[in-house]
């Protein structure tokens, strides 16, 4: 074997064993730190024998056993010279099963939960998950997050101390805990997503990736897992993506979904999303994302806005406020209703979803009581509503929006 | 990425004859040879105490220099080492590594990269 292409097998190892050898070693080793040295010593060892000795046919198998015997060699080392630590003298001579036959799936599944662990704060959860499981620098998480290093830094290390002092065991929940550990997931991948999608600030390129990285994250839990919400969640995410290149026109405004150009439409992400909603749907447990994500399918496929199927939306809508009801899904119910029903039912039902409380201070809540107003010609109502939204309203795209509606009603008043 | 490890310590505590301090002394040299067989290491210098130090200074095109410093803090820049880490929390993982890092503090500063643009401040 030639050195070249013993270090070409090296870095293709490094990009996709790299997490799942990690995964292992967490597990073995008892811990992220210890891990993360064998980790380096396993890809030291690589380097140095590979262009010897050939590659390995198994080189994850090979990457957990060189980083835990070097690991484990070092504890003897230190144990020898300290005589202290007798713990890890124990570990070190019980030489337990390398357990590489093992499901490896499971590794994964363990870091994924453990990253996303209740018990750590939502900042650090996602700033642990796209370093440990999604393979980010510090670096690029603080640049894709506009925030320093050290910030993100800190959060990490402040993290894996309480995994370690609070002893959260690197498992895959029980079945009876799954469904709530599991939607601590799920909310961590779809803030990743978000934070990549709805930013029209910054370095737009970036933030673009935190999505990219958002969809990856759930493929692979997909992969892992195929619970309902899990396809529910990578399916909403690509439907998401689908449109991303026509939600923003050239001057960088946010065009609607009834004004988008469907051509622009990644037709190849929506067919994706509807095989993972019909796998989803299969098992007739239904939740929020997959509901969400048949929701945004049923746009997706109206090959225009006048034939969108409303009743549908509005069908899935129900079954989404009986199942989670919130503020905002509420609100979007009664905006589909609108859309189904015209404009004078719509403005009923969201002003009953105002009444309700829990939008006064949501900017897209007077947006859509707006633009109700507006159809029904009401265009005083209409102004003051979208003047509310505009206070409210914080993003620059959106604010140029509402500004350019406002200044529409304005000259039409004259 | 290459960071700068500046590792800082109290002298009178590390070279005060603790038990402690007596460990974490004997194994800075084999804490240097971990770096270099986990192929982090890039280089490392212990420097030796400010009272050997010059401190050299030019103002309106005239150098001065004088002895020292001497400072009132009780740390003192006892060390560098520069590593090479793919990032921060790595670096932060190395450097808490380090034996000295049980008796004084070890700061951890990227490199400066010169294909970047230099801050604004």
């Amino acid at each position: 074997m030639s050195e070249a292409q013993a270090r070409a097998a090296l870095e293709a190892a490094y990009r996709t064993e790299k997490r799942r050898v990690l995964a292992t070693l967490i597990r073995l080793l008892g811990g992220f730190e210890a891990a993360e040295e064998a980790l380096h010593e396993a890809f030291a060892a690589a380097a140095d024998r590979w262009p010897r000795d050939g590659v390995p046919q198994n080189p994850y198998a090979w990457l957990v056993s060189a980083g835990r015997f070097k690991m484990v060699d070092r504890w003897r080392r230190q144990a020898r010279l300290a005589a202290a630590l007798p713990d890890l003298k124990v570990l070190a001579e019980s030489e337990p099963e390398l357990a590489v036959s093992e499901d490896i799936r499971d590794d994964e599944l363990r870091l994924i939960f453990t990253c996303c662990h209740p018990a750590l704060a939502p900042d650090a959860r996602i700033a642990l998950t796209l370093r440990e499981v999604g393979g980010l620098t510090t670096e690029e998480i603080a640049r894709a997050y506009l925030t320093r290093a050290p910030t993100i830094a800190q959060r990490i290390v402040r993290a894996k101390a309480r995994i370690r002092d609070e002893a959260l065991p690197y498992e895959v929940p029980a079945r009876a805990e799954l469904p709530a550990r599991l939607d601590s997931v799920l909310r961590v991948i779809y803030l990743i997503f978000n934070e990549g999608y709805a930013a029209t600030e910054g370095p737009s390129l970036t933030r673009a990736d935190l999505s990219a990285e958002a969809i990856r994250l759930g493929r692979l839990l997909v992969g892992l897992l195929a619970e309902t919400e899990a396809l529910g969640l990578l399916a909403l995410m690509l439907l998401h993506e689908a449109r991303r290149t026509a939600r923003v026109d050239a001057a960088g405004d946010l065009v609607l979904l009834e004004d988008q150009d469907r051509s622009l439409w990644d037709r190849r992400l929506i067919a994706e999303a509807r095989n993972l909603i019909e796998r989803g749907m299969a098992s007739r447990r239904v939740g929020p994302y997959i509901l969400q994500a048949a929701i945004a399918a049923v746009h997706a496929e109206a090959p225009a806005v006048a034939q969108t199927d409303w009743s549908q939306i509005v069908a899935l809508y129900d079954v989404l406020v009986r199942i989670e009801p919130s503020p905002v899904a509420a609100l979007n119910r009664a905006a589909a209703l609108g859309m189904r029903d015209g404009p004078e039912a719509g403005l009923e039902a969201v002003g009953a979803a105002m009444e309700r409380g829990g939008l006064d201070g949501y900017h897209l809540a007077h947006a859509a009581l707006a633009d109700m107003q507006r159809r029904l010609g009401r265009h005083e109502a209409a102004k003051a509503s979208y003047g509310r939204a505009l206070q409210l309203a914080r993003q620059p795209a959106e604010r140029r929006f509402l500004k350019a509606r406002l200044a529409q009603l304005s000259a039409r008043g004259e | 990425m290459r960071y700068a490890c500046l590792i800082y310590y109290d002298p009178k505590k590390l070279f005060g004859g603790s038990p402690e301090a007596n460990a974490a002394l004997s194994e800075c040299a084999n804490y240097d040879e971990v770096l270099k067989e986990s192929g982090h290491f890039v280089t490392a210098e212990a420097l030796e105490l400010p009272e050997s130090a010059m401190t050299a200074q030019v103002r309106d095109g005239k150098m001065s220099a004088v002895d020292g410093p001497f400072m009132e803090t009780k740390e003192m820049l006892g060390g560098i080492i520069i590593i090479e880490a793919p990032d921060l929390n790595e670096a932060a993982r190395l450097a808490a590594g380090h034996p000295l890092a049980r008796i004084g503090a070890v700061e951890v500063r990227p490199v400066v990269d010169f294909s970047t643009p230099p801050p604004q401040l």
